[in-house]
């Protein structure tokens, strides 16, 4: 194929990546989109095999690396999805910096010239420590997930010092680079060694409950990385590609920050409710609260003529949605409008809990965002809710509260209230939440597959 | 005049308008869609899979052909799986009157 062929097949392809994206405003037009996605893909694809040699190499890594991929998706739990997210962003981040260091061996096979123009080492710069960043990160962010390692965050003295101080010398390496007059391996080694440090440095002090936030970033940054190497191989479909990624990515962990009302730059240097909520915590006066039984709950629930249920991450580490939706098919039998209330932040990652009732097929109808539901708790008869508590939290609306601002979902307005949880142990906040002592709330303890399936029992 | 300009200049121009087209895209996906929109964007950012190619693809053998080739495998495993598991994500997202088919 001619470069203008090629240019115009990857151009095709662009547009359907768009599409792909595209088709997401509505699940009925998803799945279409996802296969304008596969679509794109495979022209970009074959297109390129028509300007390698080694195809029988090539072809052969493809399948391999296809058929891990196939497995992955087929096997992995919809509870586990946001580790899988996390793996796959490592994934790009160490295929770029492998195609940066391989164009660094190798200008010619881009079509670079045999001494790297600046504007060339400028580009593969970037393309590896955003590569590398995200490699590291993901890989802390994915062990963190997974529970293979402590999601409390890890700090020490000095933290952003030494952050700052390792990325204003990977900076001076990467100009040492820049300005050498032959490949420098010396400094594009050490430059990228410390951009992979950086990438654990800069992960490990942000907390489990800033995941959603990382997670995001992460997807952001896989996309600038893949951006990167575009420029670096002066690849428009490879730019456009990475940059909706990238502000995908960015726009989510924009998304996410709002929704728990914290400054992005705080999430981003570690460490949730390290500005004092620990100490509000335990302010000691001893509060009562009623708790209840799974039968007491279903009785009330069984009368009632609306019920809002409030899932949270309990809900997914129980795995306990398939008797959420039968608890929720056995209430509709009996008359009672049921409907699900989702924070932007419930789960581990944007919109993990959709998928996980989707899952269990309740009826996407039934599933309403937080904007959409928030003005009808005050005319519901009960609210159950299912292992959430910072985002049910009415402390978010009184000033000086370290939640203060966050929006929540307002289930103290309704009529009564069903708390399902472990323990009267404080959210990621650290806070108590005066949810669990009003006058109308009844606890229920225990796991929350158990109490919804001693529910459905005593329905 | 167009043959001046660095290649550079077009790919930042390029760069600029997706990410403009990246943002209002992005903004129109539905909320209860996050998820999936996180995993075929991991599935598009597998793109880099063509970069990874041409690592891969001179026909005289160094080492650096084996990294291109590394770079092929995990980038693969980013666009099956990515596709493949969005793919089944959505399969769930089903009406009231398709529920249980």
């Amino acid at each position: 194929m001619s470069a203008n062929t090629v240019a115009l097949a990857y151009l095709i392809a662009s547009v359907f990546f768009i599409l792909a994206l595209k088709g997401l405003s509505s699940p009925l037009s998803a799945r279409r989109g996802n296969l304008f996605g596969i679509v794109g893909m495979v022209i970009a694809v074959i297109t390129t095999l028509t300007i390698t040699k080694n195809w029988a190499l090539i072809i052969v890594c493809i399948a391999l690396g296809g058929a891990i991929g196939a497995v992955v998706a087929r096997r992995v739990q919809m509870t586990a999805m946001p580790e899988l997210v996390a793996f796959m962003h490592s994934l790009v981040g160490l295929a770029a910096v492998f195609i940066a260091i391989a164009a660094v061996n190798n200008p010619a096979s881009f079509g670079l010239p045999e001494t790297l123009p600046m504007g060339s080492k400028l580009e593969l710069f970037l393309g590896t420590f955003i590569g590398a960043m995200t490699w590291s990160g993901s890989v802390i962010a994915f062990l963190k997930l997974s529970g293979r390692m402590s999601g409390a965050p890890i700090t020490f003295g000095g933290q952003h010092r030494v952050n700052l101080a390792m990325a204003i010398i990977m900076i001076g390496f990467g100009l040492w680079f820049f300005f050498s007059a032959t490949t420098n391996w010396t400094a594009f080694a050490t430059m990228t060694a410390i951009a992979f440090v950086l990438g654990f440095l800069i992960i490990i002090p942000i907390g489990g409950a800033d995941m959603p936030v990382v997670i995001s970033m992460l997807n952001s940054y896989s996309g600038w990385a893949a951006a990167g190497i575009g420029f670096s191989l002066g690849n428009p479909m490879l730019i456009i590609a990475g940059s909706l990624v990238g502000s995908s990515g960015a726009i989510l962990s924009y998304i996410m920050c709002k929704a728990m009302n914290r400054p992005f730059l705080s999430v981003i240097l570690g460490g949730f409710g390290s500005e004092g909520g620990a100490a509000v915590a335990g302010d000691g006066t001893q509060k009562t609260y009623r708790s209840g039984s799974a039968d007491d709950a279903a009785f009330i629930m069984g009368n009632a003529d609306s019920v809002i249920i409030v899932p949270g991450y309990g809900l997914a580490v129980a795995r306990a949605q398939h008797a959420v939706k039968e608890l929720a098919e056995m209430l509709h039998k009996k008359g009672v409008n049921v409907r699900f209330a989702i924070h932007p932040v419930a789960g581990r990652m944007p919109g993990h809990m959709n998928v996980l009732l989707a899952e269990a097929e309740i009826p996407y109808e039934q599933v309403l965002e937080m904007d959409e539901i928030n003005s009808d708790f005050s005319n519901t008869d009960v609210v159950l809710v299912l292992g959430a508590n910072d985002v049910v939290n009415p402390a978010a609306n009184v000033p000086g509260s370290p939640i203060y601002g966050m929006p929540i979902l307002d289930a103290y307005k309704a009529r009564t209230v069903m708390v399902v949880k472990r323990s009267m142990a404080a959210g990621y906040a650290g806070l108590d939440n005066d949810l669990f002592y009003m006058d109308k709330t009844m606890m229920i303890f225990g796991d929350a597959k158990k109490v919804v399936e001693d529910m459905v029992k005593a329905l | 005049m167009i043959g001046e300009i660095d290649p550079t200049i077009i790919n930042l121009t390029v760069f600029v308008l997706a990410v403009f087209v990246g943002y209002h895209v992005v903004w129109n996906v539905t909320p209860a869609l996050h998820t999936p929109l996180m995993s075929v964007t991991n599935a598009i950012s597998g793109i880099i899979l063509v970069g990874a190619m041409l690592a891969a693809g001179p026909a005289e053998t160094d080492w650096g052909v084996w990294l291109g080739a590394a770079a092929v495998t995990l980038a693969a495993i980013n666009v099956f799986g990515g596709f493949l598991v969005t793919q089944r994500m959505l399969e769930m997202f089903r009406k009231k009157d398709k529920k249980g088919s």
